[in-house]
């Protein structure tokens, strides 16, 4: 008897291990929120809000640095609305094709060549479009030279696809079959039932689907440091070079003191940028979740 | 007829959108092929790095400082990985904690990489005085692959049949009982699998190891976990975009082929391995 109380411990040590590994993402998600919160903030203790929202962005300046993020932020929008302009047409056109059109094995090799291009890593795509992608935009548009807003876009397009595919491929498959097949047997072409029953019934998901796209684009740093040609101005238009907040990051962490204030200023914008990417993620799960409730 | 017409168009076009983006994917990688070949040779996989003279030099250092950092955040994050799968869909109910776990993790899976980079540069660097290094970087990663893991982890889980838990729990075995001798040995493929699509994944980041450890130069190869380290992914970064020489990009190239060839092949094994696995069992 004793020994079977001994098993009872040490099932109950075993379960509490287990659970302890799922609290701790609990920890490690709280932990980056607090530190760059704790080390974030201190930086307002210097550089007020307005000031933090100014038009002009320059640490370095000899006596007079400027920490207006705004046209840090404008290089993420810029960079995140023309991205998703071409990544969620493209993406869920995709995702139409290969779970309602294609043929089954089709589908079998589609499905996992598109998975392969998130096992791209970003230097890589980055390093093309320095080489590549950008001599390109620098001679159709006549521009000195091709590291601008819209050429970083298209790379950062690329990597939010396999996103935008495979979770709107997931979504669609699901709409169950007897929406189709009411939609045919009532005489609706393939065409009418897609667009007219299947993509309406999925599109709840096809819009989370675009925000997890839209979280990626926005938490890109390679691509954009490598080619969107980091220019602390103000963006004016698309051929502009932009300096998006990771990009930013990734530049000036290496030459900052630890624990100076603009050190603290950079962890100020990761906190931005966690809290951005953190309001999309919780937004694109209310999508997703309010799908599965209304079925 | 006329709406027949208009429903092939239509299919015409996804399925052009569809191929498009494979399409332009794979001529660019060819592009990188045709570029960063020609450094290709052996001197160049198995020689040491020469900053002086990049054409003397080999990129050894920064195949095995990714290959260390590999091996580092699979230590760091498949079992933490696979055990909070193993509690989420063995042990927990459908309590308040489980959601907020699942809400974490999908949300820990969305935070940027240099987001990552900043937590590991305050946390393991600085706080945990590890300094810029081996080990710093790998705890790090190790941070962003656990939620890919837990994900992969649970798909696994998820198709090991109700009915081998039921018959060991009828037989008398207690929880652990039943996962360690029937649940594990079923999932462990998948789980290995889908840990080991993550590493690769893990093993291309750029972004945080800029942050938290990753150097151009280094004397020798990393000895200790309190080394710097260089890195495939950040030696592309740097020939890339900062070195003068006129063979830079050729040598960035061959890099990213090396990087890209590694990361494809671990990917492809894994998938292999996942799809063999499904045809033989017998569930």
């Amino acid at each position: 008897m004793g020994n079977a109380s001994g098993e009872g411990v040490k099932e109950r040590l075993i379960a509490l291990f287990f659970a302890a590994n799922g609290i701790l993402t609990i920890v490690i998600l709280l932990g980056i929120f607090l530190f760059l919160a704790i080390i974030g903030l201190q930086a307002f203790y210097e550089i007020s809000i307005i000031e933090f929202l100014g038009m002009d962005w320059n640490p370095d300046a000899y006596g007079e640095p400027a920490w207006g993020i705004l046209p840090l932020l404008a290089g993420t929008v810029y960079i995140a609305v023309l991205s998703l302009i071409i990544a969620i047409p493209l993406g869920v056109a995709s995702a139409i094709y290969i779970a309602e059109i294609a043929s089954p094995p089709l589908r079998e090799i589609l499905k996992p060549a598109i998975e392969m291009i998130a096992a791209i890593p970003s230097v890589v795509l980055g390093l093309i479009g320095l080489i590549i992608l950008a001599p390109w935009i620098a001679n159709i548009f006549n521009l000195p030279n091709g590291l601008n807003a819209l050429t970083a876009s298209i790379l950062v397009a690329i990597m939010a696809l396999p996103t935008i595919i495979s979770i709107s491929e997931d979504v669609i498959r699901a709409v169950p079959d007897s929406y189709r097949e009411a939609s045919l047997a009532l005489g609706s072409t393939r065409w009418q039932t897609v667009s007219g029953v299947i993509v309406p019934a999925a599109s709840s998901g096809i819009v989370a689907a675009s925000m997890l796209g839209l979280g990626r684009v926005v938490g890109e740093t390679m691509v954009v440091l490598m080619v969107a040609g980091n220019s602390r101005l103000f963006p004016v238009s698309i051929f502009d070079p932009v300096r998006p907040i990771t990009s930013t990051i990734a530049i000036e962490i290496k030459e900052v003191v630890q624990g100076d204030l603009h050190f603290q200023a950079l962890f100020a914008l990761g906190l931005i940028l966690f809290l951005m990417t953190f309001a999309i993620n919780l937004a694109s799960d209310i999508f997703l979740t309010g799908r599965q409730m209304g079925r | 007829m006329n709406e027949k017409i208009k429903e092939n168009i239509y299919f015409t076009i996804f399925r052009f959108c569809s191929f498009l983006s494979l399409v332009i994917l794979l001529f660019f990688l060819l592009f990188v092929i045709k570029l960063g070949v020609g450094v290709l040779d052996l001197n160049f996989i198995t020689g040491m790095w020469q900053t002086q003279d990049i054409t003397k030099g080999g990129i050894l250092p920064a195949i095995v400082g990714t290959f260390y950092l590999g091996l580092g955040v699979a230590v760091f994050s498949v079992p933490v990985g696979i055990s909070c799968a193993i509690y989420l869909n063995e042990y927990a109910k459908n309590t308040g904690l489980v959601r907020v776990i699942r809400l974490t993790i999908r949300n820990l899976a969305g935070v940027p990489s240099i987001v990552y980079g900043l937590f590991g540069f305050a946390v393991f660097v600085q706080l945990l005085q590890f300094g810029t290094s081996l080990l710093a970087a790998a705890l790090t990663l190790a941070a962003m692959t656990i939620p890919w893991v837990i994900t992969a982890s649970e798909e696994a889980l998820k198709t090991v049949p109700d009915g081998f838990r039921e018959g060991a729990l009828a037989l008398g075995a207690t929880k652990w009982q039943v996962i360690r001798t029937n649940v594990l040995p079923a999932a462990l493929p998948g789980m290995i699998t889908g840990s080991i699509i993550g590493l690769a994944r893990a093993m291309g980041e750029t972004a945080p190891i800029i942050i938290v450890g990753a150097t151009f130069y280094m004397r020798g190869l990393p000895d200790s976990l309190f080394d710097k380290f260089m890195a495939l992914p950040y030696h592309v970064f740097i020939l890339a975009t900062q070195h003068n020489d006129p063979l830079a990009e050729e040598y960035a190239a061959g890099t990213a082929l090396v990087l890209v060839i590694l990361i494809f092949l671990m990917t492809l094994i894994a998938m292999i391995v996942r799809y063999n696995f499904r045809k033989k069992r017998k569930w």
